[in-house]
């Protein structure tokens, strides 16, 4: 199991009711790699990374968790793989009623037969790491924007996982937590070995922590290289996202005029 | 023509969502007492704490309301029965309709009633924010499955608690009506309580407990199933809490009228 990558995206096509959003996507993440998955808004990010984290069944092909299959699988099974990863999301999507500690915590009580003094002191080495040490008894709701996504990557690396996914870590955080929340990420792939997938549209941070940029447009994978290759590249659509130029939509006057008549 | 056709075609979409919904809170209970049963075998163990949360939550905090109400409407009975029966000077003669009215109807509905009013509206509007919240689907990707953590000890806690608050809305019933007709009409308690366990046979207090039990599951199954499916914001998790109660209120009336056809 070890010896298999963490993840196998194998010909991905999914959407919603359906309509294809993502279509034949491939994709390998190797152990300790940090691939940064990059798109404007409506590339499809969101939706490939619910059926990358086992929130979406795809409309053809698989994805892969250290070499099973996550859809092709009965819904236990699949959970059960799913203790192997960890998922910070972009809003935090901590259980509200609880303690950022007990949040932490929860993971280790559903998935394991540790001691409650154990856990207490693994929750605590959690969020030392992410330095929320001594904001355990916080409920999500007392936390500042930075502090909540800090608790979302304790609550994520819980079990140790040898992946995780983060959904726009700095996304409404200022330069300064941002840049911490960058090291952060640097940090599990250095001391943890982990795998790390973050999906974000921060050009900064993506230059800065990836060893591995996945550009996602219109639901294809167009690019798939290190940041000095996606800065060589020279593919107009790549270009003008990184160069932050704004695409030029083919101007349809009947649609528009459709538009408008609310038709 | 093109109304009747669009009146034709919302009533085939309004059947086809009730349809979906009934079909998604029956999936969701039955996968909840699945993992009641054969949790441990999955990894998805019901955890006995959540399950004392749960029955704290519904049934003891439930107590003094479901007490003070059903002596309430004891005395009412009592009141009106008194009245009724004094045209034919056999007011004393009122033990007997409450010895059958009280275990077969008035404390099983009311019971119900009282329950789906308090349980209903706090499960959907609780299960419904951690679905807006994006804690469902956290819950998810840690593994943890949904029906085992949040939908099978609320269905337990119901299922616990709902007969025995029958049980103490009998007794509170039983005893305001006591006391009434004590002070009214002069009875004793030892010549009421005697009357009373003269008239009420077993099977009239085991049929009260019997839809307690089916009242326990409807309040479940459209209470989490409605918070499960609430998406968008704020205004449309305040509109799924009140469809709730109204839904959980008809749903136990029209159970009720089906039980006293059929038994």
């Amino acid at each position: 199991m070890s010896s298999q990558p963490p993840i196998i995206v194998e010909n991905l096509q999914g959407g919603y009711n359906g309509i294809p959003v993502i279509h034949g996507c491939n994709m390998e993440i190797a152990q300790g790699e940090i691939v940064v998955i990059m798109g404007g808004s409506g590339s499809g990010k969101s939706t490939f990374l619910k059926h990358l984290i086992g929130l979406k069944e795809p409309m053809q092909g698989d994805v892969k968790l250290f070499g099973q299959s996550l859809y092709q699988t009965s819904i236990y099974k699949r959970m059960d793989l799913l203790k192997g990863i960890g998922v910070a999301f972009q809003s935090g999507a901590l259980m509200s009623s609880m303690t950022i500690a007990e949040n932490v915590a929860l993971p280790l009580r559903e998935h394991t037969d540790l001691d409650e003094e154990l856990i207490q002191v693994i929750t605590r080495m959690k969020l030392d790491f992410v330095n929320l040490l001594g904001k355990d008894d916080l409920l999500p709701s007392e936390l500042s924007g930075g502090m909540l996504k800090r608790a979302a990557v304790a609550r994520a690396i819980a079990l140790d996982p040898k992946l995780t996914f983060m959904d726009e870590p700095s996304a409404g955080l200022d330069p300064v937590i941002a840049a911490a929340l960058d090291d952060l990420i640097i940090q599990l792939k250095e001391s943890l070995g982990m795998s790390v997938v973050v999906v974000t549209h921060e050009l900064e941070s993506a230059f800065k922590i990836a060893d591995r940029i996945v550009v996602l447009d219109r639901g294809y994978i167009i690019f798939s290289g290190t940041p000095d290759e996606i800065k060589k590249s020279d593919n107009t659509r790549i270009q003008n996202l990184i160069n932050r130029v704004p695409e030029e939509e083919e101007f349809d006057a009947e649609l528009y005029a459709q538009q408008l008549m609310g038709q | 023509m093109s109304q009747i056709t669009n009146r034709i075609s919302q009533t085939g979409q309004s059947t086809l969502n009730a349809i979906t919904a009934i079909g998604y809170a029956s999936i969701l209970i039955w996968d909840s007492i699945l993992l009641l049963f054969m949790g441990k075998r999955v990894n998805q163990p019901v955890r006995f704490g959540l399950v004392i949360d749960e029955i704290i939550n519904a049934g003891v905090k439930a107590v003094p309301v479901v007490a003070l109400m059903s002596a309430t409407i004891g005395v009412m009975l009592s009141i009106q029965g008194i009245h009724t029966l004094s045209i034919f000077g056999a007011e004393t003669q009122v033990t007997f309709g409450l010895a059958i009215s009280i275990p077969r109807e008035f404390a099983p509905l009311i019971t119900g009633i009282l329950v789906a009013g308090r349980s209903g509206s706090q499960l959907t509007s609780r299960v419904g924010s951690m679905q807006l919240n994006g804690e469902i689907d956290a819950l998810t990707v840690m593994g943890i499955a949904p029906a085992r953590y949040v939908v099978a000890p609320s269905l337990i806690g119901l299922l616990v608690s709902l007969p025995v608050l029958v049980v103490i809305g009998n007794l509170a019933a039983f005893s305001a009506a006591g006391l009434y007709i004590h002070a009214t009409l002069g009875i004793g308690p030892d010549a009421y309580w005697a009357d009373i366990l003269d008239v009420v046979t077993i099977d009239d207090f085991l049929h009260g407990i019997m839809k307690s039990f089916i009242f326990a599951i409807l309040l479940a199954m459209i209470a989490i199933s409605l918070g499960m499916r609430v998406y968008g914001g704020a205004e449309v998790l305040g509109k799924s809490t009140t469809k709730s109660v109204v839904t959980c209120i008809a749903a136990i009336i029209g159970a009720d009228t089906i039980f006293a056809l059929l038994l």
